[in-house]
């Protein structure tokens, strides 16, 4: 497997109707999704996105229904064509790739998991996850042997001579992902890929995915409405309203300091004793005071910090680094504020 | 006020010279012309032979056999493979194999045309909504017309025969293959070939593993009323030189022999019958994988 590849998304504009082209300075301008829909009846699909996704990383998008999530996802491989802006990959514009060049990108860099699974209903589960390889025009001894080996990797051994339709809605999601997967491409772009699981199965899949990222690392960029979810796989989340992305960072970030109410509504019941972790709160030592006795790894999160400072019946904890340096302090009622919300710490 | 009540046509004269100018117009054509487009059709009489040689030459017991064979094959069920042979030796018993298996050949070659020419105009028509407008009209005509008055051009460029017989009954049956054909592309999901896309198919790959399978039990529609089609238009191209079950009837028209016309009638009624429940048969066994549950 070749080197991860990053995506570099600048300026991008998608304008849906009969000519767009005519209304993306007057959107450039600011004119309102709602002011474009009334006036000139073309819907604003997205709005001068820019997103850098790193190398190896995982971009999760959130976003209410409606936002832009599935839109801008399809701009990764071109399955929409944008308005204006570009999406370079490799140091190439992917909006500019002619036909040919455009087939070999989406067989080779990118494999794509559907809101709606997209199986071919009158294959196999077994030729639909080959789907890919076979297109690129793999013998099919070899096509079998590797899709057999994604399908057994996400449980549908014995299931792979069925065809979709005997299929529960999570199982076909499932051969979604194999398909997917099969592929071995450096990006992955998943469209509420476990949308249709049952969480257990969702917890299981979420695992495959991180492990995957273990041994090979992917760009994935995956869109989910559950922000659980996003904070357990995503390395950096962009929030989408509207066709704007009104916030991106890590999920710190974005549960410490939500840029509007929208993202504050989107995070308000998250368990942020579990993601939040202890260096994005912790403050600057002063040099008043002895320092705390008792001392904690950055990475841990806020709520095991407050189980130890009880039973230790401490007011504060030291945030010691793994090779011994202290890092900052974390008082108690930092942890206690940043646990119930209150305001953000710093 | 006479301008009222007869409507004020154009002049008598004019007409007369128009109609002359057009006859004499596509006289010439044929002249100078029609050895060419015979030449050019001469294929399909090579075809037309060919078929009704086979079916005429092989024993019937192995045309039985065979037909029993394609029931099964299609249907996976003794009673459409009984109803078929049974109807088949009823045909013979009352003295009409021959003509059934003339009329057959030309069923089968109409159909096969029909398909040649139908399949890529369908798939056009389904890519380009302008090619589309432009047919519908054309097709729309080509089923409305009275066959009569197409019959008459193409039997002053072919003659009488069995090739002019096959391209007016192509003309009358093509229609719906290309109709459904160009509507079943059109149904096909949009997210499933979105999905086909991003894998990296090309437009041919697309076609041929998502397209055409996913098409597949509307063209089998066409198929079927394409054949359908052609047998309707049995007796009409009797007329023009087509031998089979046709001509019997056109004689007992003619001669107003009663019991003659309803036996051929019923045998072309029979075959229809066969015809239509194989193949659609066959089209449901296609659709195999669409059987159980879920969406
Ligand atoms: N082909 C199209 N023509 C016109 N408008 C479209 C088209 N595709 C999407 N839209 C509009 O773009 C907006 C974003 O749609 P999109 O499917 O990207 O939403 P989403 O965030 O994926 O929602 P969901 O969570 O329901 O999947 C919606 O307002 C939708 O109506
Ligand atoms: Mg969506």
């Amino acid at each position: 497997m070749a080197d991860p590849i990053g995506i570099e998304i600048r300026n991008l504009y998608k304008i849906f109707g009969p000519n767009p082209a005519a209304h993306v300075e007057a959107v450039r301008a600011g004119m309102t999704k709602a002011e474009l829909q009334a006036r000139h009846g073309h819907v604003l699909g997205l709005r001068d996105i820019n997103i850098s996704i790193a190398p190896g990383s995982i971009q999760v998008i959130m976003g209410l229904s409606g936002s832009g999530k599935s839109t801008l996802i399809r701009h990764i491989n071109r399955l929409i064509e944008p308005t204006a802006g570009e999406i370079i990959i490799e140091g190439q514009n992917v909006v500019a790739m002619p036909p040919e060049a455009l087939r070999a990108f989406r067989r080779h860099k990118t494999a794509m998991v559907f809101q709606k699974f997209a199986l071919l209903p009158h294959r196999t589960v077994l030729d639909n996850a080959a789907y890919g390889l076979e297109v690129q025009g793999v013998p099919e001894a070899e096509r079998y042997r590797t899709a057999m080996r994604w399908i057994e990797r996400v449980g549908l051994k014995g299931f792979e001579k069925s065809y979709p339709s005997q299929l529960s809605g999570g199982m076909q999601q499932r051969v979604g992902l194999a398909r997917a997967l099969v592929n071995d491409a450096p990006i992955l772009l998943m469209d509420e890929a476990y949308s249709a699981l049952d969480p257990l199965i969702r917890y299981d899949m979420q695992t495959v995915l991180l492990d995957l990222q273990k041994e090979v690392r992917k760009t994935i960029v995956f869109i989910t409405h559950d922000l659980d979810e996003a904070l357990r796989i995503g390395d950096r989340i962009a929030l989408l309203r509207d066709g704007c992305v009104i916030q991106q960072g890590s999920a710190q970030d974005i549960v410490l300091r939500p840029a509007d109410d929208y993202v504050a509504n989107f995070v308000q019941h998250v368990d942020r004793g579990k993601v939040l972790k202890v260096a994005s709160i912790m403050v600057e030592p002063s040099g008043a005071e002895a320092p705390p006795e008792a001392a904690i790894d950055p990475e841990a999160r806020v709520a095991d910090a407050l189980q130890k400072m009880a039973v230790l019946r401490l007011q504060s904890l030291r945030v010691e680094a793994p090779d011994g340096r202290t890092l900052g302090h974390l008082p108690f009622q930092a942890a206690i504020d940043a646990y119930t919300g209150q305001q953000g710490a710093r | 006020m006479a301008w009222l009540t007869s409507f004020p046509q154009l002049d008598d004269g004019y007409l007369r010279d128009l109609k002359k100018v057009i006859d004499e117009g596509f006289r010439n054509f044929t002249r100078s012309y029609g050895d060419m487009i015979e030449g050019f059709f001469s294929p399909l009489q090579t075809l037309l032979i060919w078929s009704e040689r086979l079916l005429l030459n092989t024993p019937w017991p192995i045309i039985l056999l065979v037909v029993a064979g394609l029931a099964w094959g299609a249907s996976r069920n003794w009673r459409v493979v009984i109803g078929s042979v049974l109807t088949l030796v009823l045909i013979g018993l009352f003295g009409m194999w021959d003509d059934t298996m003339k009329t057959v050949s030309m069923i089968f070659a109409a159909t096969l045309l029909s398909i040649v020419i139908g399949l890529p105009l369908g798939i056009l028509m389904s890519r380009s909504d302008r090619f589309q407008a432009v047919l519908n009209p054309i097709l729309d005509v080509m089923q409305t017309m009275p066959s009569f008055v197409y019959l008459i051009p193409v039997v002053m460029l072919l003659g009488i025969g069995k090739v002019p017989g096959l391209i007016a009954v192509v003309i009358y049956a093509l229609p719906p293959m290309i109709r459904l054909t160009n509507l079943g592309i059109r149904q096909v999901d949009r997210e499933v070939l979105e999905a086909a896309d991003a894998f990296g198919s090309s437009a041919w790959q697309k076609l041929i593993k998502a397209e055409l399978p996913l098409a597949l039990p509307t063209i089998m529609a066409g198929i079927n009323q394409t054949i359908m089609m052609a047998l309707a238009m049995v007796v009409i191209a009797s007329m023009i030189g087509v031998q089979g079950l046709g001509q019997p009837v056109l004689r007992a028209i003619n001669n107003q022999y009663f019991t003659l016309g309803v036996f051929n009638g019923f045998a072309i009624v029979g075959i229809a019958i066969l015809f239509d429940r194989i193949s659609q048969a066959w089209g449901k066994r296609l659709q195999k994988h669409r059987e159980v549950g879920h969406g």
